[in-house]
């Protein structure tokens, strides 16, 4: 029996009817060919998030990003005080990587009134126009203004900072977030400033590891060894209902009960949580953030039990809004069709005193526990998908809707990918 | 000889070898950890926690003396131990083989 209601088709899955119910193919997760198509048919056809603005806090601050996937590094800087850009990270004279540290693999970030490349000291300003070129009488029919950096479109969405490597793609960033996106605008993201960021490489597909944030169905039992005994059972008996799921164009969102912060019963949570009044779900006490209201796509059911709400903006970008006044974002940046690196990064609002910090600690330290125990499963979910075996299909539940999605999604932009090539080549 | 922990912690100070800087090598210590090593550091930080918690409440963070700050890591690697202490009784996450997750930002403590 439902604990929570289902729309009139009787489940999530049926509400959105060309999702189908049927066993899902793994093989868009498995394929050398799918992914290169994946890169070429989302990752430079989509806005993707590379960063907040808290960033870049004055006129010159930048950082560098590596978009495996895009085939791109790139620059984000923040050239005027409304105003943040991106550029190709490749200077306009032969090429050398223009803003590295040490490693030129590597991602940096810092402060400059203009960039110079290492290599014959051509610099640019932070709007990417050339303003110096090495003996630049030496060149042949050569303006300077020819040889501004490549950019890259860049938009600012309730402060966190997207790309588009589409330069035909006309759709605003606004427009792209869509009804999910609109129904958390407003929420008081600035205010959480304390961030603890966490990095990890790992050997599966990229959207393996959404799939395993995109359902809860999963907690009771891969994470039940973090329950105090008696609670495990319970949970593991109920299993897992979301309150909603909701899909919108290529995104989606969960509400989600949540009565860990604080519990109903101190006995359900480990002696550590008990003491420091934080755990997986966050210190227990809100912080003070300034919300009168939550917006109407936090908590959309206004349900009394609710806990948290996850949002998956397509294709590799998830926000987490936890009841307590804090948010997890999770970032999926495939580097292989089999491996990818996985960020997540706790935003807290700063904590007044010592012990409030150390109750971050915990909520963090509790992430880091759960987030282990998830990427070596989804190593062990990508041997086994790649492996020669007779398995070819997977039958997705209701309250795996949103993953359905996801896959349902990469497909639909791959096949449209396609066609658009073959009529341009017809 | 100076304090490692503010003076009615000293106790302690047999243990401040936790009192490591940072996330990464907090939990790198644990890792390298044998489970006795684990529980004994976990059961004698666990039986001062209520005044721990109660002086790290006086300060800001970037209030903390030398000695202030010590004792907030010690507490961040008491965090850091409790997981195989209450849940796995192993240093390591279960089943997390070759999986890691490191810190790479962390707020100024």
């Amino acid at each position: 029996m439902a604990y929570f209601e289902k729309p009139a088709e009787g489940s999530w899955t049926q509400h959105y009817p060309e999702l189908g119910t049927g066993p899902v193919s793994y093989d868009d997760s498995t394929s050398p060919e799918f992914y290169e198509l994946e890169r070429k048919a989302i990752f430079r056809k989509t806005w993707l998030n590379v960063g907040r603005v808290e960033q870049l806090p004055k006129v010159g601050s930048y950082f560098t990003k590596e978009i495996d996937a895009a085939g791109a590094s790139i620059i984000v800087a923040r050239s005027a005080k409304d105003k943040v850009r991106a550029f190709y990270n490749i200077c306009r004279h032969r090429g050398n990587k223009l803003v590295w540290d040490e490693f030129p693999q590597k991602e940096t970030r810092g402060f400059c009134r203009q960039f110079t490349c290492k290599y014959h000291a051509w610099r640019f300003n932070l709007d990417g126009e050339c303003t110096f070129a090495q003996q630049e009488a030496e060149f042949f029919d050569f303006d300077k203004k020819d040889y501004g950096l490549a950019a890259v479109r860049a938009d600012v969405w309730e402060g966190f900072i997207f790309v588009n490597f589409d330069p035909e793609d006309t759709t605003s960033l606004q427009d792209y977030m869509g009804g999910i996106g609109k129904g958390i605008e407003g929420y008081p993201f600035q205010e959480l400033t304390q961030v603890h960021k966490y990095r990890s490489e790992v050997g599966s597909n990229w959207k393996l590891f959404i799939d395993a944030f995109a359902e809860f169905y999963h907690a009771p039992i891969l994470h039940g060894g973090q329950y105090e005994a008696e609670e495990r059972a319970k949970v593991s008996d109920v299993g897992y209902e979301a309150i909603q799921y909701a899909l919108d164009g290529p995104h989606a969102s969960i509400s989600s009960w949540g009565v860990i912060a604080p519990p109903k019963d101190l006995s359900m949570v480990k002696p550590i949580e008990r003491k420091l009044r934080s755990g997986l779900f966050g210190p227990w006490e809100a912080p003070d953030i300034g919300i009168d209201e939550l917006p109407p796509g936090v908590n959309p059911t206004r349900h009394r039990n609710w806990g948290i709400n996850a949002y998956l903006f397509f294709p590799n970008f998830m926000v987490l809004i936890w009841k307590p006044n804090w948010v997890l974002t999770y970032h999926y940046w495939p580097t292989s069709y089999n491996t990818h690196i996985f960020e997540g990064t706790c935003y807290f609002a700063p904590p007044k005193n010592a012990r409030e910090r150390l109750a971050q600690e915990l909520a963090v330290v509790s992430f880091k526990e759960y987030g282990l125990q998830d990427a070596n499963t989804l190593e062990a979910t990508q041997r086994m998908l790649e492996s020669d075996t007779p398995v070819k299909t997977f039958p997705l539940n209701d309250q795996e809707v949103v993953l359905r999605h996801l896959h349902h999604q990469a497909n639909e932009y791959v096949t449209r990918y396609q066609q658009s090539q073959a009529d341009g080549r017809s | 000889m100076a304090n490692v922990f503010p003076a009615e912690f000293a106790d302690l100070e047999p243990y401040a070898a936790w009192a490591v800087q940072g996330e990464t090598a907090r939990y790198e210590k644990r890792v390298a950890s044998t489970m006795e090593e684990l529980q004994e550091f976990y059961d004698v930080a666990f039986t001062r926690i209520d005044e721990a918690l109660e002086y790290l409440e006086r300060f800001e963070v970037s209030a903390l003396s030398e000695e202030g700050k010590r004792l907030l890591w010690l507490y961040c690697a008491l965090t850091t131990v409790a997981f195989p202490v209450e849940a796995w009784r192993q240093p390591r996450v279960p089943d997390s083989g070759p999986s890691s997750i490191n810190a790479v930002v962390e707020p100024p403590v």
